[in-house]
């Protein structure tokens, strides 16, 4: 089926099989593969990235569901002035210990900080909820998205 | 993990998705958070998935008189934004909010997550519970489904293969509590208790506890007839029965029901 996913600003026009997951398509389609694939059950939040904006599991979307729509991957993010905020205080806060989960979470903090400004510790604990660290580094990650929120990102 | 192959069709209608439906084993495909996991461990493998996710007139949350109508496609983040659904159904909008993890709730939606029947489903508890109604619409017309029958086994929902749920309606209510027990914030309710006061009655419903979302009924009875929380709590597991599993045995299930349900009676 032909479809058409605008990937972080470019468009894609491409020819899928319905049964594409989105994350295989980035990943293999379009050779973007910061976005991981980790339990592949839409539990750990791995292949989160955002699609029209909001935080989703790309494992557990069909790429024809994202025909028309706007995606934005982990490489999507830094722009010619360097890191994106939250890339850039995960990297000063160490929010990461063996970086598989990193991507994940870095697309689901910038959806809660879109969505909530200026969250409290446990709005940020309970808007990370999808995502899994398996090295459970959360205590920097949770200080990473602070940092974050407090520089407006 | 890759589904099996399937053709795939999107409706531009309700009418068309009906027509499509006509398939023997076409499924509906909404936010896809049931569905796929499903075609990935490949329990499912339709040959046909019939895409509604973009009929935006089953998106809406309004008053129509003591009721709250609910649009099916409605996503778990809308819900649990909505000021309308916060205003006469806050238990719902609650729950909604609180349904699997962000991303989740970002994708999946209400009518979805009924449709697929799960026992362990949170918001087939509440609206089991508030006795709400399910409006499908079929080759033959609209018909509004109780919720006593709607639920009729695990992953077994009383709908038709032509039909499509395409309305949930609730009461309006006040107060009301869902109490869930998890061994991870994300996962599925091991047990889960919902308790709401309606017209007087007050109504009980549990999830884990049985193939279906169940309502609590001699717990109800022992409310209605004078008993404290402690005592009527005590009736919490009677006519149920709880799986044993990797979350919990079935002793287990049916103690956290007895603890729940009197938490949860306390608090209405």
């Amino acid at each position: 089926m032909k479809i058409s996913i605008t990937v972080n600003g470019a468009k894609h026009d491409a020819d899928v099989e319905p049964r594409t997951l989105l994350v295989y398509f980035l990943r293999e389609q379009l050779g973007l593969k910061g976005t991981n694939v980790g339990c592949d059950t839409t539990s750990c939040g791995a292949c989160t990235v955002l699609l029209d904006g909001e935080s989703v599991k790309s494992c557990t979307v069909l790429a024809v569901q994202a025909d028309g729509a706007d995606v934005t991957t982990i490489e999507g993010l830094a722009g010619d002035g360097g890191l994106h905020p939250v890339q850039q205080a995960f990297h000063e806060h160490h929010g990461l210990q063996c970086g598989y989960c990193t991507p994940g979470f870095v697309m689901a903090s910038v959806s809660l900080l879109k969505e909530n400004p200026n969250p409290s510790e446990e709005e940020i604990r309970l808007g990370l909820e999808g995502n899994l660290c398996r090295c459970t580094g959360y205590h920097n990650i949770l200080r990473a998205v602070q940092a974050a929120a407090r520089a407006g990102a | 993990m890759i589904p099996a192959a399937f053709e795939y069709a999107r409706a531009g209608s309700v009418d068309e998705a009906i027509e499509l439906l006509g398939r023997e084993d076409a499924k509906v495909l909404a936010g896809g958070h049931s569905l796929l996991p499903l075609l990935k461990l490949r329990f499912a493998r339709p040959s046909l998935l019939v895409d509604i996710g973009r009929l935006d007139d089953l998106r809406y949350v309004r008053e129509d008189g003591d009721q709250i109508a609910i649009g099916a496609l409605n996503r778990h983040a809308d819900l649990a934004l909505d000021p309308v659904l916060a205003q006469g159904c806050g238990l719902l909008a609650r729950t909604a909010g609180n349904v699997g993890d962000p991303q989740v709730r970002h994708r999946g939606t209400i009518g979805g997550s009924v449709a697929h029947a799960d026992p362990a489903s949170d918001l087939g508890t509440i609206l089991l519970t508030l006795d709400a109604g399910f409006v499908a619409r079929g080759p033959d017309g609209e018909r509004t489904i109780a919720a006593s029958d709607f639920f009729v086994g695990p992953f077994e929902s009383a709908l038709e293969q032509q039909e499509l749920l395409t309305e949930i309606r609730v009461p309006k209510v006040d107060g009301g509590r869902y109490l869930k027990h998890v061994r991870r914030q994300q996962d599925w309710a091991t047990v889960a208790v919902a308790a709401a006061r309606l017209n007087g009655d007050v109504h009980v419903g549990l999830a884990g506890m049985g193939p279906t979302p169940l309502r609590a009924r001699a717990v109800e009875e022992a409310v209605a007839g004078g008993a404290s929380p402690a005592d009527a709590a005590a009736h919490a597991a009677e006519g149920t029965d709880p799986p044993s599993d990797v979350s919990g045995s079935s002793e287990y299930r049916a103690h956290l029901a007895r603890v729940l349900t009197r938490q949860a009676l306390e608090q209405i």
